[in-house]
């Protein structure tokens, strides 16, 4: 039991820090673009919001299988398929939780508005040194949503991560799919156990998101 | 590129700028000296803030800026915000909100690559800002807000100090305030200020020139500090009187508007000895 859910917090956490560096560009790309057509990209980037998690388990099966063309490159490095890995895994929670990742870094970043840029622009600070030095700092509530939502979704996640997956004990075997083979196998006592794991997990979630929430409305000016 | 020399004379701010930005259109052309300040004024929506913008390069309208002799905009060449020596005060404070006040003050003079002739603990004495130093920007009062802005657009080593309306957003008191300090600002360092106003009062207060916006245009650089014998407005005010000088301004290419605004800066700031009946 303690390997699944080591397994599983490798997963959220792993999965996390990738999805908070790819990401950050992107949520800066959509906020500050005036591009008519980026939110085309939006709109991709917030589809696993509404699709079923086994649609996109089922195509994510299909692109990482080892008869998909976008494996070629790879297989010829020696990796046949992504398929049923850790590390298929890992791509499919990236995709699964990006909306997560890249809505609340999006807003913060939008809610900077215009002045602060110009105030470092006037201030001798380039573009992106005003990225870092302005930018980063003024968004990191929203950084620290995204990283919570992303971790805390990534825990729950079910349909892709059975699609993707497979269950398989000790390589892609994590707690929900653990508890609904322990209800399968009528083991209710563990199943509860688990189960009980995650609600509290999840209240904390909430209940911490709640309270960055009430902070940063008291802190903006 | 021609082959012609640098025309500009050092020592002046040369500016000129035509164009619209969404409901603004600018017709603005002026040379004033690079010292002391010269207030811009006019009515509100005139275009005096689109104007300091594009001098501080946050806008980019079609047109040409020398500064001291050196090309900030032409038709080949536009030098970005943040490769300007200049301090610019916005309207708000518009502090940046996770920085301390002495981070926000040493914001810009951590960047400058300019020979540091402002220090901290001038702009800190200067401004009265010791006390404030360690505290977020949060916890601060309005005039204590603009007071800091003031001092961190100082602390970036300008060579041209742009302010925008830098008293419009505080109440009475909080002007009292302020206002010494600013007038300190002129005196103290050797800096020169464009500054923007719509109060008449305020612009005859701090400015050593004013020069009237209306519609996007400018009028004439007015000091009316000339004496007799200068080429300048408040001379040839003392010579012919305020009708006499309304129509030549007018036949200058002045609207009526704005020759009525340039006549009004020139009066307001007129020493009252000056002006006995002219102000009828």
């Amino acid at each position: 039991m303690g390997e699944v859910i080591w397994l599983t917090v490798k997963l959220a956490g792993v999965t996390t820090i990738l999805l908070l560096i790819l990401a950050t560009p992107l949520a800066w790309w959509l906020a500050r673009s005036q591009a008519w057509w980026k939110e085309i990209i939006g709109a991709v980037v917030a589809l696993p919001i509404v699709l079923p998690p086994t649609v996109l388990g089922f195509y994510l099966l299909l692109a990482l299988g080892p008869d998909s063309p976008l494996m070629a490159p790879f297989q010829a490095i020696g990796i046949r398929t992504l398929a049923f890995t850790f590390e298929g895994l890992v791509i499919g929670s990236i995709i699964y939780s990006l909306p997560f990742a890249v809505q609340p870094i999006r807003n913060a970043f939008q809610a900077i508005g215009e002045r602060p840029f110009e105030v470092a622009a006037t201030l001798r600070a380039s573009p992106m040194d005003a990225f870092f030095s302005v930018a980063l700092p003024l968004a990191r509530p929203g950084f620290l949503v995204a990283a919570i939502l992303t971790f805390a979704h990534t825990i729950g996640e079910f349909g892709v991560v059975l699609m993707i997956g497979g269950g398989i004990p000790g390589e892609t075997e994590v707690l929900s799919i653990e508890i609904y083979q322990l209800v399968e196998a009528l083991e209710w006592n563990k199943a509860h156990q688990l189960a009980a794991l995650l609600l509290v997990f999840a209240f904390a979630v909430m209940l911490s998101l709640l309270l960055i929430e009430r902070r940063t409305g008291r802190l903006r000016p | 590129m021609s082959a012609a020399p640098e025309t500009s004379a050092t020592g002046l701010i040369e500016a000129s700028f035509r164009g619209r930005l969404g409901p603004f259109a600018l017709n603005a052309d002026f040379i004033t000296p690079a010292a002391g300040v010269t207030v811009l004024f006019g009515p509100s929506g005139c275009g005096k803030t689109t104007l300091l913008r594009c001098i501080a390069g946050l806008e980019r309208l079609p047109g040409r800026l020398v500064v001291e002799g050196e090309v900030w905009q032409d038709e080949a060449r536009f030098l970005p915000a943040h490769q300007r020596p200049v301090g610019y005060v916005f309207q708000e404070a518009s502090l940046l909100a996770h920085l301390s006040v002495r981070r926000n003050l040493l914001f810009g003079f951590r960047r400058t690559k300019d020979e540091q002739r402002i220090d901290l603990d001038q702009v800190v004495g200067l401004l009265g800002l010791e006390p404030l130093l360690e505290r977020g920007v949060a916890r601060l009062s309005g005039g204590e807000r603009q007071r800091v802005a003031i001092g961190r657009a100082l602390l970036s080593q300008p060579r041209l100090l742009l302010m925008d309306e830098p008293l419009a957003s505080l109440d009475r008191a909080r002007k009292a305030e302020v206002l010494p300090y600013l007038e300190r600002l002129n005196s103290d360092l050797a800096i020169p200020i464009l500054y923007v106003t719509h109060d008449l009062a305020e612009a005859a207060r701090l400015g050593d020139r004013q020069i009237a916006l209306n519609e996007g245009q400018t009028g004439p650089v007015i000091d009316s500090r000339d004496g007799a014998g200068d080429a300048g407005l408040g001379a040839r005010l003392a010579e012919v009187g305020p009708d006499r000088l309304f129509e030549d301004l007018c036949a200058g290419g002045a609207p009526p508007e704005l020759a009525q605004l340039t006549l009004a800066a020139l009066l307001a700031g007129l020493p009252p000895w000056r002006a006995p009946d002219q102000r009828a």
